[in-house]
């Protein structure tokens, strides 16, 4: 019965944690996705010097681990601007996701006839009006079998922020082990955890992905 | 048609020298001609001679090296003209079709009058269904492209560019891309506008759309116009050879489809 007891205790103070593991992942999906778009954007359809920008960005971004973006800004650039820790892990993995996230966009975005565009611009729709209300929608449906494995990836990753104190998942996982002196049972539960999290999302995106799906 | 405008009116469409250039290959070396309203013009020639080059230096999808073309009163080709403002006032139909794939038929159409004309979203169904009457597809208003045939795309994008109100419409070898069987329904439509009234510029290897629908057909070769005049005038008593080579050849090749069609 006690282990029971224990292990009922053990779920709800890592459950906890589970709320602020979505929390740093969903601002660092959202962030990675605006700017990953923007940034794919600035690549295929922008000038020289846009286009060299996004490039280096991503170049240099996904060459970097994350734990290191993390330090970076938590330690750097936070002893400068108030951030906390939770917002400077979040911002972190947003800002490397968005070097991922650019690259699957940018394939998308390729991947769009240039015939669409002729005809969108024939119509008398500017280049911006042109990739917001044509190319847009297209790339993104194209884009989401390889943004579901990133946003899998991001959700994972999140667990990294626990370096900087971030009371997620992982950080409890670890407090638990080291009281109870049971580490097979703290990240044992931290894993399932994880799992159900991936597979709900993963599966929630599939949908979209069927439900999105442009005819061909 | 073209004999029953007066002579004192300004062309719609008015080209004067024009040149372009691919990566040094010379595609367009001084084209001049001008297309009055309620004008059928069909450009023909061999393939590589830049009808279609021609026809996308018209609403700027090629941006010209050298010369003026006017819409109306308007210098296209001026620095400063607003060419998204001169695109909604020409209409455009391609090869390719190059429908919107994540939109329905009728969307396809509502777009441009809702993101470009800003029309409001009711009123804009209400004139696209009107449109895709017109090109006889309103049952298949809720399909998407991958669900059209060739022929019915290629209608959708002629409704999708009436929308607009264009006052010119140019065809760029609007049933090159399509099955023999389904030319004809194109080339219905087409005629069916040309009948309307509506000022047309179509590049075509149809032989019979050109000597039964057209104003005038204008033969190009080479990057210029070799002669220009009336169908009857090219199809029985062309001033060049070559004229005559082509037609000839042309007709030999399309000619067993044409009779089929008519």
């Amino acid at each position: 019965m006690e282990i029971l007891q224990d292990l009922a205790l053990l779920f709800r103070y890592l459950l906890a944690g589970t709320g602020v593991t979505l929390a740093v992942s969903a601002i660092a999906i959202s962030l990675g996705f605006a700017f990953g778009v923007t940034l794919a954007i600035m690549r295929v359809y922008g000038g020289c010097f846009l286009s060299r920008f996004a490039l280096i960005y991503s170049t240099a971004v996904r060459a970097i681990p994350v734990v290191v973006i993390i330090f970076l800004l938590y330690f750097v650039i936070a002893s400068a601007v108030d951030l906390s820790p939770f917002l400077s892990g979040a911002l972190a993995l947003g800002f490397s996701s968005a070097a991922y996230q650019s690259e699957v966009f940018r394939g998308a975005f390729q991947s769009v006839s240039g015939g669409q565009m002729l005809a969108a611009r024939a119509l008398g729709m500017g280049r911006m009006q042109a990739i917001r209300f044509v190319i847009l929608p297209q790339a993104i449906r194209l884009a989401i079998p390889p943004w579901s494995n990133e946003a899998a990836i991001v959700l994972k990753d999140s667990s990294l922020v626990y370096i900087l104190g971030v009371p997620e998942i992982l950080r409890r996982a670890e407090y638990v082990s080291a009281v109870t002196l049971q580490p097979f049972l703290a990240f044992g539960a931290a894993a399932i955890i994880y799992f159900i999290l991936t597979f709900l999302t993963n599966r929630g995106l599939d949908w979209l992905e069927r439900h999105y799906r442009i005819l061909t | 048609m073209s004999e029953m405008t007066p002579s004192s009116k300004l062309p719609i469409v008015r080209i004067e020298s024009l040149y372009k250039a691919y990566q040094g290959t010379e595609v367009l070396k001084g084209i001049s001609m001008a297309v009055q309203e309620q004008d059928v013009v069909v450009i023909i020639g061999p393939s590589g001679t830049g009808k279609s080059t021609l026809l996308r230096c018209i609403n700027l999808l090629a941006i010209p090296d050298k010369g003026q073309i006017w819409l109306d009163d308007i210098e296209v080709t001026a620095p400063h003209t607003n060419i998204d403002k001169v695109r909604q006032r020409i209409g455009m139909v391609f090869q390719e079709f190059n429908l919107f794939n994540h939109l329905t038929a009728l969307n396809n159409v509502t777009i441009g009058m809702t993101r470009v004309l800003k029309m409001k979203s009711k009123e804009a169904q209400e004139k696209a269904m009107w449109e895709l009457e017109r090109v006889g597809l309103v049952d298949k208003a809720a399909l998407f492209p991958a669900q059209l045939s060739g022929g019915q795309k290629q209608r959708v994008a002629i409704a999708r560019a009436l929308g607009m109100n264009p006052e010119v419409m140019l065809f760029d070898e609007p049933t090159s891309a399509l099955d023999p069987e389904l030319i004809g329904e194109v080339l219905n439509v087409m005629q069916k506008l040309a009948y309307e009234g509506m000022t047309m510029l179509v590049v075509t290897h149809e032989m019979g759309f050109a000597r039964e629908v057209s104003d005038r057909i204008v033969f190009m070769e080479k990057g210029v116009i070799v002669e220009e005049g009336p169908p009857k005038q090219l199809f029985y008593n062309p001033k060049f050879e070559r004229t005559r080579d082509f037609l000839w050849k042309i007709t030999e090749l399309y000619g067993k489809d044409e009779e089929k069609k008519s």
